[in-house]
């Protein structure tokens, strides 16, 4: 028994002690770069090139980036290489935890307070020549506790998609074109047939958040410091989404039996849906012989109102060549190299200066861009894709629910983000 | 004494033993050591800091923050603890379900395709064992088609009259439901109004959702033929004397399964509980790639929990916090069912059955 416990002690001690000397040399690989801040001079070792990591909507978007990364990289004499993450969040959590991140990547809104709060990302904002192009909106997107992070890569936001054909079989006319909540019921509502429903839309806060928005509310307020979700406008915005909801005229899109908004909208189990510029990809690809309108989405007690998304391009705290970085960002949100994105795989350029141009290419898209104006972030602090995906998962029942008490546990949930 | 012992052992003719030994199992150490034991060390030392996902979890400004994580999630009061609940809830539910139906589905599969009279039983031994060599991603994939709102199965619950649901994207639980029908639709307020770990024992009691219930189907549907297998080979390994035996006694077959042939397959049957348990606590790739947690998180489990916690949303520590409790869970879990099934003295009202007692009129 002795001789048993003994070897038993023996192997346990070389056990901690591998361990600890592989600790060690863990710690010991780190570069004391933890307080790299963005004051700072910006590194410069132009002996490494640049690995871009992109999460692809699919082939177009990877070619198009791909293209205007080689340009860059004939342009500057500088290597660069553009990767595609099949999990974008998992892989860019490994690069900062190994301290080898991509130099340049994707970072979505919800991402960037957790990514700058442990000091992961350069702050460049301030250093960017076209700074004062992008939307303010956008800016303050990015901008987290007093610091623009990153230049915004391009934007989305909500508007009304409009089945034509469907819409003519029902016999309305483009005066009908619903501007008021009640005009909107009123059509949602001759639309809807047995096959068919008028409104069809994700149920999710992405979308309902529209109408939040139309009646003046929003989650939390500008610059993510306040929480303002069981306002009196938001509960409003809700409640008429339950209307129309128990009116059936309009559903959402899992009911129908389809994933997102756009594929009940393409099968044409809706006539309209709430969705953003993203869907005229979709509807090209999957569905071509469906004839669509874009309006903007009728105006609530409030006016009009939207939601917007956006992602950036970050630049990492880590990156031996921050300068190179900085420069290639500066080039990817160019307006050329913008419009040339948007013709490829259709995102809205995120600097005004764009505006026009893009507007003129795409006639059709138009009330898209004109949501820049009025459109409304969704909330960056830290830890709310957590609390959006608990509203989420509360809307599910928001037919049968009570809103003003699904908005009171997430302005719950949001207070105790701000503590 | 003890240095006699080992000068004893040292100058042995078997005294070099030692030292071989630890020669030959050294690269087994190494390897589980550096890939198995240090990971999980570091992976326990994170959940105890406030690592923050930056650079090494042991550089200088990582500190120790004792349970502040685990408390967050076991009575922090906010998102995490409710999560932290429902996934748990979810996991919970499911692990009551599919262990038991596995475990039965297995053992019946196994018993019908070693009859030796069955035809064709290499046929029926490789359809049943497929789903376990297809991956579980790939039948997941399957699964969200067959139970779609418009998919193979409801169109099949259709021919039978019945309305089925819209599987993947309905949160409602099935207890509820069942009690919905007999018009319960609201549970009583000492139900409703009591909470543990954030959410209240009404809704810990609604079942699985009718979504997580499709998971089940799945989970039974692939593990089965794997669990079959091992009862195969454990009742290939009876001697099939003491069946005769018993056949002589006049044991009849339903007594020769439940008397005769189950209390042999006692550690198989173990094996088998053992790892549908670990299995089913730690679902994770199914949930990935099928619903991520919706519909209403009610598909929510510990492990995928843990994956988005750490990952999304960049709370390293309380993700690896959510581990480790997964853990113990799944180790009290063994050990209670070690105990359960352990091999005792048979109890005097069992003993009975088997003491030969004279009868006066003889048996039939």
């Amino acid at each position: 028994m002795q001789r048993r416990n003994s070897r038993w002690l023996i192997g346990a001690g070389l056990t901690v002690a591998g361990a600890l000397t592989l600790s060690a040399c863990g710690s010991g690989s780190g570069f004391g770069s933890d307080t790299a801040d963005s004051g700072g001079e910006l590194t410069s070792d132009s002996s490494q090139g640049l690995s871009i990591l992109i999460g692809s909507s699919g082939d177009a978007e990877t070619a198009s980036v791909n293209a205007a990364v080689a340009a860059w990289s004939e342009e500057s004499g500088t290597d660069a290489e553009v990767s595609v993450a099949s999990d974008l969040n998992q892989q860019l959590a490994q690069g900062f935890a190994a301290q080898k991140p991509a130099d340049v990547f994707y970072l979505s809104t919800d991402a960037l307070a957790g990514y700058a709060s442990n000091g992961s990302l350069l702050a460049y904002g301030d250093e960017l020549a076209n700074k004062d192009d992008f939307y303010p909106s956008l800016v303050s997107s990015f901008t987290y506790d007093g610091d623009f992070y990153c230049a915004p890569k391009d934007f989305s936001t909500l508007q009304l998609i409009i089945n034509t054909d469907l819409w003519a079989a029902a016999g309305l006319t483009d005066a009908d074109i619903p501007t008021t909540w009640d005009e909107l019921a009123t059509v949602a509502k001759t639309l809807t047939t047995g096959t068919q429903v008028g409104l069809g839309i994700g149920g999710e806060y992405a979308r309902l958040g529209a109408f939040m928005a139309e009646a003046g509310g929003s989650l939390m307020n500008e610059d993510s410091t306040e929480a303002t979700a069981n306002s009196a406008e938001n509960v409003e915005g809700l409640e008429y989404a339950q209307t129309l909801l128990n009116d059936g005229s309009m559903k959402y899109a899992t009911e129908l039996g389809a994933g997102w908004g756009g594929e009940a909208f393409g099968k044409q189990l809706s006539a309209m849906t709430i969705e953003g510029n993203w869907i005229t990809g979709a509807m090209t690809n999957d569905f071509p012989d469906v004839n669509y309108t874009v309006a903007e989405l009728p105006e609530g007690p409030a006016g009009k109102g939207t939601l917007q998304f956006t992602n950036c391009w970050g630049i990492a705290a880590d990156s031996p060549n921050q300068a190179a970085a900085l420069d290639l960002v500066e080039h990817l949100t160019s307006k050329d190299a913008q419009l040339s994105f948007s013709a490829d795989f259709g995102p809205m350029p995120s600097i005004q200066s764009a505006a026009e141009e893009w507007k003129s290419a795409n006639p059709t898209l138009a009330p898209f861009l004109a949501g820049a104006d009025y459109a409304k972030g969704v909330p960056n602090v830290q830890g709310a894709a957590d609390v959006v995906s608990d509203l989420n998962a509360q809307l599910e029942s928001l037919k049968t629910g009570d809103a003003q008490a699904i908005l009171d546990s997430t302005q719950k949930n949001l207070e105790a983000l701000l503590k | 004494m003890s240095t006699s012992t080992r000068m004893a052992r040292r100058s042995g003719i078997r005294g070099g033993e030692a030292a071989s030994g630890w020669l030959f199992t050294a690269p087994m150490i190494i390897l589980l050591g550096m890939f198995l034991v240090i990971p999980v060390l570091m992976a326990l030392w994170v959940s105890f800091s406030d690592w923050n996902g930056r650079g090494s979890p042991f550089s200088g400004s990582v500190s120790f923050v004792g349970f502040d994580n685990y408390s967050a999630l076991v009575g922090g009061g906010g998102l995490a603890e409710q999560d932290f609940g429902t996934a748990l809830r979810n996991n919970a539910w499911y692990v009551l379900l599919v262990v038991p139906i596995q475990t039965m589905l297995s053992l019946f599969l196994a018993v019908l395709v070693n009859r030796q009279i069955l035809r064709g039983r290499g046929f029926f031994r490789t359809a049943f064992y497929f789903p376990s060599v297809t991956s579980s991603v790939a039948i997941t994939v399957l699964w969200l088609f067959l139970f779609s709102s418009t998919g193979a199965v409801n169109k099949l619950l259709g021919f039978i009259g019945v309305n089925g649901p819209n599987w993947f994207n309905d949160p409602s639980g099935v207890l509820h439901n069942i009690l919905g029908v007999f018009g319960v639709q609201n549970g009583p307020a000492a139900l409703t109004g009591n909470t543990f770990l954030g959410i209240s024992f009404w809704e810990w009691l609604a079942g699985p959702s009718v979504a997580m219930s499709a998971f089940i189907l799945m989970a039974v549907f692939t593990t089965s033929g794997t669990f079959m297998l091992l009862f195969i080979a454990a009742l290939q390994n009876l001697g099939g004397d003491v069946v005769e035996a018993a056949m002589m006694d006049g044991a009849n077959g339903w007594q020769r399964f439940w008397r005769v042939t189950l209390p042999q397959l006692r550690p198989t049957l173990f094996t088998v509980l053992t790892l549908g348990l670990i299995g089913a606590w730690q679902v994770f790739d199914q949930i990935y790639t099928g619903t991520q947690g919706g519909p209403g998180k009610t598909t929510l489990t510990p492990a995928y929990l843990s994956y988005q916690t750490a990952f999304t949303n960049q709370a390293w520590g309380q993700g690896a916090a959510i581990a480790f409790i997964l853990f113990v869970i799944i180790v009290v879990f063994t050990l209670f069912q070690r105990w359960l099934l352990a091999e005792r003295a048979v109890s005097a009202r069992r003993m009975r059955l088997y003491v030969q007692t004279p009868t006066p009129g003889g048996s039939k």
